[in-house]
């Protein structure tokens, strides 16, 4: 099987590519590359693809998402999941352990690594538990865990709240060479919160979570990654201060890698007030709007953006955390936190290549080789001979966001209705097309008459 | 009134708050007569949700909506099928199929009246939820006051207790801010809204000045208001005693001597006799709590009057 991409603009930063050229796929590898006009007239090829006007660049990964099984079907499971990772342009996809039951043990692991290869559409890579049932006070068998292919450690949805089990984690970490993922926040400066705190929260009677219960976390765990040499990485990092800590600490060489969601990038607590940037005024209270950390400021996403920019934050993440309707159709206070992301994640972060704020090179970068390098995944660069998990996205492909059309079960997204500029076409793992946006399929592919 | 609901009011102009005072000046002339009855809403049916307990605003609601000869059905959380898990949507969704043409909803959960709202094909008036919003209580603190000084612009308003988690100074900073009062928050700093770094925003409550010192801002006071203080707030710690609270913050003689001479006292109640208020003064010569209680029946008609009246089979 031989599948040539012809014509679209090449980003790779991992071989700090960005022009127009060929790709050629060669069963599932990365055969020949070229930027030359006209040199692949001679490559013979089975299937040609036309990337005219569009991008295509390594396929996505997803350092951060909750895939919901076993346990939550009814949220999501892994075909529906990853169905929704291969819209997005996903290709690898790391899970969180807060599933039912929790995964921290082997067998659980190994049910996900089995019904992920029965039922995924693209790469599930586990995420285990820090300690057993996230209770917080026992550390799972992160040796045995590590070798049975766990990415990395997360108690994630809850923090790790006691300093001397995080130092115990963050020593392990040394042994299993896999990061201690925190979900930085202090429990009681967060507890009952279910927005930011501010003048936002103050207007709409909600309480608030101040930044300061993530920004002291991750205060705490960077002291202890330095005490331990530990490796932490900070989920989902949401406030302008726990930025500035994290440079500081990586200036310093302390072990630690960060990740941001396109959410916390772009929607800012405003939008829980209905206020929604350029699209016009939604109602107050959408309890879609409703996650953990909680959308925060103008000045944060500033801080947030220039974090990616500078390298202080090496990916983004979705955080794609999926809900059944009846979780969230109900009053914001009894709302389940958290936003189903996979599916919006390039058209959010295109809002911000248009505005200038972040270039697209750069965005292609944080999505593909800098998640892949952050967690040592061999995974998001077209280098010749590499496994061709390839996004094909247009930037200028203009959609609505509708419920009906998105592939997770959780259409928990605030974007719900919509417009959004930017849409991957088509997304490949191991060379075999996992999505093809409708339109492209019928226009684009089509088998090659020989030459 | 082009509106359908009443659910804050934030989105409210100063002309709708006068209208809503003047319809409510003739359901008081209603009030006054021996048969307070008027078929104004003959048919329609008003139904009054009560998901936390409430003597004086639930039945201040479902007299007005009486005398104007709506047909009132009360639904109270400990009676209803939400104890049976039914969610607020499922009951809505029964209840416009029941015929509902307006739903009084109070719930403890700020944002609730909006869920009700975008559910609802007939009007939604918000009785309080959760800290966030009360805005037939602020409206007739003010009635109550342009009742007294027979206008509100101008006059300095303190209000005073745990701000943070009260949607009755909420929505009082709203209504007076509108009509041009000065307004001053007082309490202590944990039981007011944060004031840290990044609290200002457009989508913030109206700016108005905050105070730890309630005797400092006490003189040219024209308004005292008292809030309720729940017992729970020194259990979780946002209180080091109520005895020191009672020093530091409760209104009695002195402190009312230090205001105006001509000072009102309010409380939106129920009153904690001796904790915000002292006894002398809770239904003293100053105190208005009783005016309150009985121009919350003519606020609460004028606005179902509002939203209902064209509708109402006997206008």
């Amino acid at each position: 099987m031989r599948l040539l991409i012809r014509g679209g603009r090449i980003i790779d930063p991992a071989n700090s590519a960005d022009d127009t050229g060929d790709l050629l796929v060669v069963d599932d590898r990365i055969a020949a590359i070229s930027f030359e006009e006209g040199r692949t007239g001679s490559w013979n090829a089975d299937t040609i693809l036309d990337a005219g006007g569009c991008i295509v660049c390594p396929g996505f990964v997803d350092l951060h998402c909750h895939l919901r099984e076993p346990g939550q079907e009814e949220k999501e499971d892994i075909a529906s999941g990853t169905a929704a990772a291969a819209r997005g342009g996903f290709t690898t996809v790391c899970a969180m352990a807060n599933t039912k039951p929790v995964a921290d043990s082997l067998s659980t692991v190994n049910y996900i690594l089995q019904a992920a290869a029965e039922r995924g559409s693209v790469r599930v890579r586990p995420i285990a538990a820090i300690t057993r049932g996230l209770g917080g006070s026992e550390l799972t068998e992160m040796g045995e865990l590590a070798r049975a292919g766990v990415v990395g450690f997360s108690d994630d949805g809850k923090p790790v709240a006691n300093s001397l089990v995080m130092r115990h984690a963050l020593e392990y970490s040394r042994l299993v060479a896999r990061p201690i993922i925190q979900h930085s926040e202090d429990p009681d400066l967060a507890q009952g919160g279910v927005m930011n705190e501010g003048a936002v929260s103050s207007r709409l009677g909600l309480k608030g979570m101040p930044a300061a219960a993530e920004v002291a976390m991750v205060a705490r765990d960077l002291a202890l990654a330095e005490l331990t040499g530990g490796w932490l990485h900070v989920a989902h990092v949401s406030a302008a201060e726990s930025v500035e800590l994290i440079r500081r600490a990586k200036q310093k060489g302390i072990h630690v890698t960060a990740e941001v969601t396109p959410h916390h990038l772009v929607l800012t607590e405003e939008w829980v007030a209905g206020e929604r940037g350029r699209w016009e005024r939604g109602f107050p209270y959408d309890t879609n709007t409703k996650v953990n950390p909680p959308l925060r400021t103008a000045a944060d996403t500033r801080a947030l953006i220039e974090g990616l920019r500078d390298g202080t934050i090496d990916a983004i993440a979705t955080d794609h955390a999926p809900h059944a309707s009846s979780d969230k159709e109900c009053e914001y206070g009894y709302a389940a936190f958290g936003i189903s992301g996979f599916e919006t994640a390039l058209g959010l972060l295109m809002e911000l290549v248009r505005q200038g704020e972040l270039d697209l090179g750069l965005m292609v970068d944080r999505l593909t080789i800098g998640p892949a390098r952050a967690f040592g995944v061999s995974a998001g660069s077209l280098s010749v001979g590499a496994t061709a998990d390839v996004t094909i996205f247009d930037l200028d492909r203009e959609w609505v966001v509708e419920a009906r059309e998105m592939a997770s079960k959780g259409k928990n997204t605030p974007l719900l209705g919509l417009d959004l500029r930017g849409k991957v076409v088509a997304t490949l793992v191991a060379g075999h097309p996992v999505y093809v946006a409708d339109g492209y399929r019928a226009r684009e592919i089509s088998p090659l008459e020989a030459i | 009134m082009n509106r359908k609901h009443v659910l804050d009011l934030d989105d409210f102009t100063a002309d709708e708050i006068n209208l809503v005072f003047e319809n409510a000046d003739a359901m008081k002339e209603i009030l006054s007569r021996p048969i307070k009855r008027v078929p104004t809403l003959r048919g329609l049916t008003v139904v009054n949700m009560f998901y936390e307990a409430s003597t004086r605003t639930r039945v201040s609601f479902e007299l007005a909506a009486k005398n104007l000869s709506a047909d009132v059905v009360n639904i109270t959380s400990s009676g209803s099928s939400v104890v049976k898990g039914e969610s607020l949507v499922d009951t809505i969704i029964t209840l416009q199929a029941l015929g509902a043409d307006a739903i009084v909803i109070r719930h403890p959960e700020a944002g609730a009246p909006y869920l009700v709202a975008r559910h609802l094909r007939g009007s939604v008036v918000n009785a309080g939820d959760g800290c966030h919003a009360h805005p037939t209580q602020a409206l007739l603190d003010s009635y109550t006051i342009r009742e007294r000084f027979g206008f509100v612009s101008g006059l300095k308003v303190v209000i005073v207790g745990d701000i943070l988690h009260s949607r009755v100074a909420r929505s009082n900073v709203w209504c007076l801010s509108k009509l041009g009062a000065e307004v001053v928050l007082v309490g202590p700093p944990t039981l007011l809204p944060p004031t840290g770094n990044g609290q200002s925003s457009r989508l913030g409550l109206p700016p108005v000045q905050q105070s730890y010192d309630l005797d400092s801002v006490l003189p040219g006071a024209d308004v005292i208001m008292a809030l309720r203080l729940q017992k729970e707030r020194q259990q979780s710690g946002l209180l080091p005693s109520m005895r020191e609270y009672v020093q530091l913050y409760q209104i009695n003689r002195t402190r009312l001597s230090k205001a105006n001479p001509r000072v009102l006292l309010m409380h939106p109640g129920p009153i904690n006799e001796g904790i915000e208020l002292a006894p002398d003064v809770a239904y003293g010569p100053q105190s208005v709590v009783a005016d309150q209680v009985t121009n919350g029946v003519a606020i609460r008609m004028s606005l179902l009057y509002l939203l209902l009246g064209e509708r109402g089979g006997g206008a």
